[in-house]
């Protein structure tokens, strides 16, 4: 029973440890759980806080005033307001909280928008090649060339004119980011899929009869989405950043629609030069956070699909097993 | 002797040619020319789509001026400028212009898009190199530090240090570094490109290149000179921070590849020295890569020296283009974005023929 076990171990495990967080957390040892334990600690704060925002923040995020009336402007970290306030007399905490709300909003609607299309396009060009590979190449270049947090201001200004609504300001960084991220996983994944082409497990798949779309789709795709989870990530807090680039430069979301991070530490900048700390501070540190938590598991992931990055674990334990 | 061998280029970078080989000195002039060929679509198919996307929203004068001006100004403002034809002929227009070099005109203050590039474009340039610098100098010897140290405690700090990097947006870095040296200790300053006298004697010189620091030793400047490093730092660490993350983690994954390889163990059976094998041997075919992906850095560091420029009000292209953001000026938006975009375009066709040189496998 044992040797059977240990032969098919992969179709034997249950669909819960098959799931991608889960079997890699079993899969890491040592430092490597380490981060990767980290950096889901932080992304659940991340999400629970974006959930639960009406629950944790004390006010809203454009509330400036409340029964004792009005909100004093720049007061200190500490009593009613532990993070202190801006100079527009809005409570730091409450923002910073609010502001999660947002993030997920963006990061959610670009990654998988980008993510279904980038990944086909990178598998048929990659895999048919021709002329059809060359034209989404040259498409592809052409909108990478774009450092992104220009074509972010490009399309926002597209989508709502410069101006900024709560819908609008999201959908805007959405979609550029979309736009920008699209020819990355193409790259990504063309570059990988013509690699693979020409491996021997895909002439052997050829020799056996499978159709082109089986192998592109079966055989090629899940070798070539080994880097997937890291650029999943390190999108996800590339849309974050690009997100609080446009606010920080003034294309962000409104105060009064909803709180962005980045147009908050716009309006810090000025009171850095005085010596308030504090309104930068908070919303900075949130956006290091989530970015930090979102590419540990990123990163972890990556390097825990790949044998030869794996930390392996102690002998005795391996010893144990070949053992059993 | 064990340190002459030259037999440690990596064999798995150069995989046995699959053309014959008479053709393969041919096929390098080749991609060259449809490399080179394949830039003029590209610029074409980016000044296309920022036109058309420009145009969506409407002409530039209302989006600039609306509000401001009467309707009956407006509209006069608006035919006078020719926005009132149909795009498409607009668009035939802008092409013609963009071939003689002519990026049309400010709205906001009326200057040509040209000249607003040419008198910031050395201030993005100095910003730029200066952080470039700043970015190689932490990012590589750390790399290879990280990648020696594999899994041991200086790795998973220096890992963590690189994602801290990334993580940081520029203009947070900034505002600490702001905090922290300028404001706390008092130790740099913490905007601008130069004193205000310093500034005057640089740009009161006779036909300056615009980046300060050339310009102050070039007069023999010695005290402008300081100042204008002095003023230099902050932003250069701010943007350079942000790169150098990425050139850590690009280099420690490519040497912990290439150091697994067996012509480094075959080296290290020879006696070479650990320093040696992790320096040349290991990290020198793992710089192809690295290559690939700096130019690819070249359009994360300019779309950064936006956020920097702003931050420290360096007075560059980026500090520009969020004013005419701010002023709504789409005119000066677009020939500013569709001019950084070339430049991105042009050194991706520089990093790739680099890249070609270095490994035969990207011609493709």
């Amino acid at each position: 029973m044992s040797t059977t076990t240990h032969v098919s171990v992969p179709s034997k495990r249950s669909l819960i440890y098959r799931l991608p967080v889960i079997s890699h957390l079993r899969m890491s040892a040592g430092l490597q759980r380490g981060m990767l334990v980290v950096g889901l600690v932080l992304t659940v704060a991340f999400l629970l806080t974006a959930a639960l925002a009406p629950l944790i923040a004390p006010f809203g995020f454009s509330q400036m005033a409340d029964a004792d009336g009005d909100f004093p402007t720049q007061a200190a970290p500490g009593g009613k307001f532990i993070w202190g306030t801006t100079v527009g007399g809005f409570d730091v905490f409450s923002r910073t909280i609010w502001g999660a709300q947002t993030a997920v909003a963006v990061i959610v609607v670009a990654v998988l928008f980008s993510i279904f299309i980038g990944v086909f396009l990178g598998l048929v060009s990659g895999y048919i090649g021709g002329w059809l590979d060359r034209v989404l190449v040259v498409l592809a270049d052409a909108v990478y060339a774009f450092p992104s947090l220009l074509l972010a201001i490009v399309m926002s200004i597209v989508i709502s004119g410069g101006q900024s609504s709560l819908w609008g300001g999201i959908m805007a960084a959405a979609i550029s980011i979309t736009v920008v991220f699209i020819p990355q996983y193409f790259r990504v994944i063309r570059a990988e899929t013509v690699r693979l082409k020409a491996e021997p497990f895909v002439e052997s798949a050829k020799v056996i009869g499978a159709s082109t779309w089986r192998i592109m789709f079966k055989h090629v795709f899940r070798n070539a989405t080994r880097t997937l989870p890291l650029i999943f990530t390190l999108n996800a807090s590339e849309a974050l950043l690009t997100l609080a680039g446009l606010g920080f430069l003034g294309f962000g979301i409104e105060p009064t629609k909803a709180s962005e991070w980045g147009f908050d530490l716009n309006r810090a900048l000025s009171d850095a030069t005085s010596g308030v700390w504090w309104t930068g501070v908070f919303p900075g540190v949130a956006i290091v956070l989530t970015v930090l938590g979102l590419t540990l598991v990123g990163e972890s992931m990556n390097d825990l699909a790949d044998p030869r990055l794996r930390t392996r674990r102690k002998a005795k334990r391996r010893g144990g097993k070949a053992a059993a | 002797m064990a340190t002459t061998i030259n037999l440690t280029e990596n064999p798995a970078v150069t995989p046995p040619p699959t053309r014959p080989a008479a053709k393969a000195g041919g096929s390098f002039a080749r991609y060259l020319l449809t490399r080179f060929l394949l830039i003029f679509p590209t610029i074409f198919i980016l000044v296309t789509l920022v036109f058309f996307l420009m145009r969506v929203t409407g002409d530039p004068i209302t989006a600039a001026l609306g509000g401001r001006l009467t309707p009956d100004q407006l509209a006069e403002r608006i035919s006078a400028a020719g926005y009132d034809r149909p795009v498409i002929v607009q668009y035939f227009e802008y092409l013609g212009q963009i071939f003689t070099g002519n990026f049309g005109r400010t709205i906001s203050d009326n200057r040509a898009v040209t000249e607003v590039l040419a008198t910031y474009g050395a201030a993005t340039a100095e910003l730029a190199v200066n952080s470039l610098i700043v970015a190689l100098l932490i990012g590589i010897p750390f790399g290879l530090l990280a990648a020696k140290m594999r899994d041991r405690w200086p790795d998973a700090l220096l890992r963590v240090f690189a994602i801290l990097c990334y993580a940081t947006p520029v203009f947070f870095a900034g505002l600490l570094l702001k905090l922290i040296f300028g404001v706390w200790l008092g130790w740099l300053p913490i905007a601008g490109r130069a004193g205000v006298n310093a500034e005057l004697q640089l740009t009161g010189l006779q036909n300056p290149s615009g980046i300060f620091l050339l310009d102050a030793l070039r007069s023999g400047n010695m005290s402008a000179a300081s100042d204008v490093i002095s003023h230099a730092i902050l932003p250069a660490v701010a943007l350079g921070l942000l790169t150098a993350g990425v050139f850590l983690r690009l280099v420690r994954t490519n040497v912990i590849g290439t150091l697994g390889r067996d012509y480094v163990e075959a080296g290290r059976s020879r006696g070479v020295s650990e320093y040696r094998l992790l320096t040349k041997h290991a990290y020198r075919p793992a710089l192809i890569p690295i290559i690939t992906v700096m130019g690819l850095q070249i359009a994360l560091l300019l779309g950064g020296a936006v956020l920097t420029e702003t931050t420290f009000e360096w007075k560059g292209l980026g500090f520009q283009l969020a004013q005419y953001l701010t002023a709504r000026d789409f005119v000066a938006v677009q020939g500013i974005v569709v001019l950084l975009a070339v430049i991105v375009a042009l050194t991706n066709f520089i990093v790739d023929i680099i890249a070609a040189l270095i490994d035969p496998r990207v011609r493709f």
